[in-house]
């Protein structure tokens, strides 16, 4: 279940460099197709639509918790800064800037960035999308209170430089939440037979098995990176509701961690 | 899609005017406008009946037997304890009947006893329960458009801008139909509806008695349609009385003396010398459901939804759970920053009610089959139906905590529990 990798692989027609503020229109007509299916729920992009709300229900919850923000209130994450990395379509950076927060969405595929851009302005929401990398956002001496960082690590060469550059890119007192999938005979199963071949919610190839990461080897890694990790749950399919639940013992295929720098 | 809809949806509704328009002031609609304020939204209703007319305590004469679930919902949104003299339902006795015979001897008794939440239910008159609705929705500051109507609307990414027919238009991120069993937005929008019409017609009023009710309602089953007799505050009850509609019509003409001796020996003499306590109505029965509860940033909730035949008092029921479940799945999806009017937020909806609803319209539909008929083998299968429902002590709980309300996948507010 990855945006990064979905971006890098969409199928669609090349994009040129020029960003949404193009004036060629048959460009932004494109930019337009692609948005729309990035965000249909019943489209490619299903799984992760129904993933969704199970993720932002484990994000929102992290972040009002740390910060003492209330859910409840119109604008709760009103004043924080949050970096939405591999941000795809902007999935997870539309509903952070509808929560008021100030929201950079940076990824590597850089079709990706014009395609969220289009979308994002059609809902009346600022965002500053970026094409860039992490590693890049830290040379530019960007710092965010915030960090999501969902489905990227299994994709990535050096998960340690990684996680070290997301690290530097926090302010002291800053979270980010890390989700990704386990490595073991049933995430093997779920994730790339399942999932790949069997329902054919993603494209065939879109994982490699060895660069899963068990739970206890990405806390390993988050604390080589200087990072506190303080929570992991579970997310866990369950077929009769046909939705997403969060689970604080079932670790097994897809999970998400919370780790704070101090 | 052509490129002028295409353009049309990327177009940005930036100015909001509200967050969802409520088409229809009745009591579903004022009841979400509540949920939804407890939920954080701002609303705004269009009602095409003045605000006056909803006041005037003949508007309508009917009585609602609500659930504990429903009572959960009127609690938890502060309307319940301003409902004057709402009657608790300690019993409910069914009876397979016949015009001017004695009640089979086979009898279905539910006692309250059996369930550890009290009444069963409560009998509430809409004379009582619209005030309390009209002064918690003034109270609590929502915007309320009377004499106006939802005349059309276009859905776009951000948002849709509903047309009134006075001309305005409001930009809103959704707009929630609660405009009955007609539904005009249903219809624009292209939904089409199952059901039929029944060839009976409810007569309704009100009966003062001389000897006390003791909180039990009373259900017979005559061959024309069921009879129900539900108890109100004093020495009153509400007698929702179904005949074929032709009958009805003829009934309704009548002088009240004639209308009471037609209505007496249906009655029996339980409650002693009986006289009328109002005015009488008459409503015709009809089964219709949405093939959709939702479109593009459209919910239907309530009658739009799924009018049912009212024979077990489950049409307001059914849309206070509707108001319960919608006003959780979009709290629910403005707390974590989804747009509520996402077509992912909005099936949420429609898989939590529309089963739930078709299939109590289809039992509802199937017992007055069953029950509207005289043919005596039916009759005699129902009767004993009646009889082993009674003998056996857990079917009988469990039709009275379906009765209550309190079975299903329940939503927050029909808990008793705050948003």
């Amino acid at each position: 279940m990855t945006r990064r990798f979905y971006g890098a692989n969409l199928t669609g027609p090349r994009m040129a460099k020029a960003a949404a503020t193009t004036t060629d229109s048959a460009e932004i007509e494109k930019f337009q197709a692609m948005a729309a299916e990035w965000w249909d729920p019943n489209g490619k992009f299903k799984p992760l639509h129904m993933l969704n709300p199970c993720r932002l229900d484990y994000i929102t919850s992290q972040i009002a918790a740390e910060f003492d923000r209330d859910l409840s209130a119109a604008r709760p994450f009103e004043g924080l800064r949050i970096l939405d990395i591999g941000c795809g379509g902007g999935l997870l950076s539309e509903p952070m800037a509808r929560l008021g927060a100030d929201v950079v969405g940076a990824d590597a595929a850089e079709r990706n960035i014009p395609v969220a851009q289009v979308h994002a302005e059609a809902q009346g929401l600022k965002i500053d999308y970026r094409h860039t990398t992490a590693e890049a956002l830290v040379d530019a001496g960007e710092t965010f209170d915030a960090i999501l960082n969902m489905e990227v690590v299994e994709h990535v060469s050096d998960p340690l430089a990684f996680l070290t550059a997301c690290h530097d890119l926090l302010k002291p007192g800053g979270l980010m939440t890390c989700s990704t999938i386990n490595r073991n005979p049933k995430s093997f199963a779920m994730a790339i037979v399942g999932a790949e071949y069997v329902m054919r919610w993603l494209p065939k190839g879109t994982h490699e098995w060895s660069k899963f990461i068990t739970p206890d080897e990405l806390y390993g890694l988050l604390q080589q990176a200087g990072l506190d990790p303080v929570d992991r749950k579970g997310f866990v399919f369950n077929p009769i509701g046909w939705s997403w639940q969060l689970s604080a013992k079932d670790l097994s295929v897809n999970y998400v961690t919370t780790s704070l720098r101090r | 899609m052509d490129n002028a809809r295409k353009a049309h949806i990327f177009t940005p509704v930036t100015q909001y005017d509200t967050d969802i328009v409520i088409a229809g002031g009745g009591l579903n609609g004022l009841t979400m406008a509540l949920a939804l304020t407890a939920g954080g939204f701002a609303v705004t209703v269009v009602d095409p009946v003045k605000k006056k007319t909803r006041a005037n305590a003949k508007f309508d004469g009917r009585s609602y037997a609500l659930s504990i679930a429903s009572k959960h919902v009127l609690t938890a949104l502060g309307v319940w304890d301003q409902i004057a003299d709402p009657q608790s339902i300690l019993e409910i006795k069914v009876t397979d009947g016949r015009a001017g015979e004695a009640p089979s001897p086979l009898m279905l008794a539910f006692d309250h006893a059996e369930i550890e939440e009290g009444p069963m239910g409560f009998m509430v008159e809409d004379r009582r329960l619209r005030p309390a609705l009209l002064a918690a929705t003034k109270a609590a500051g929502i915007t309320q458009l009377d004499g106006d109507s939802v005349a059309g609307s276009t859905a776009a990414l951000s948002g849709i801008t509903v047309q009134l027919g006075s001309g305005k238009s409001l930009n809103a991120r959704l707009l929630i139909a609660c405009d009955g069993k007609t539904s005009q937005i249903a219809q624009r929008a292209g939904i089409k509806r199952t059901g039929w019409n029944y060839d009976q017609t409810s007569l309704v009023c009100a009966i003062e008695h001389e000897k006390p009710h003791n909180s039990v309602a009373h259900q017979y089953f005559m061959p024309a349609g069921p009879l129900a007799i539900l108890p109100l505050a004093g020495n009153r009850v509400s007698i929702v009385w179904t005949e074929r509609s032709n009958n009805a019509a003829a009934i309704q003409a009548m002088g009240d003396a004639d209308y009471l001796n037609v209505l007496a020996p249906r009655f029996g003499d339980f409650l002693g010398d009986i006289k009328l306590a109002g005015d009488r109505f008459t409503y015709p029965l009809a089964l219709s459901i949405a093939e959709r509860f939702v479109d593009d940033r459209l919910a239907l909730v309530g009658d739009a939804a799924h009018a049912v035949h009212p024979i077990a008092g489950q049409g307001l029921n059914a849309g206070l759970k509707d108001i319960a479940a919608l006003a959780e799945v979009l709290t629910d999806a403005r707390r974590r920053g989804e747009d509520i009017g996402r077509a992912d937020v909005l099936a949420r909806y429609q898989r939590w009610r529309r089963f739930d609803t078709t299939a109590l319209a289809l039992a509802t539909d199937t017992f007055n089959k069953l029950f509207s008929n005289d043919n005596s083998a039916i009759r005699l299968v129902r009767d004993l139906g009646l009889g082993i429902t009674n003998a056996v002590p857990g079917l009988r709980r469990r039709f009275i905590r379906e009765a209550a309300g309190l079975t299903g996948d329940l939503p927050r507010l029909a808990r008793g529990k705050a948003l």
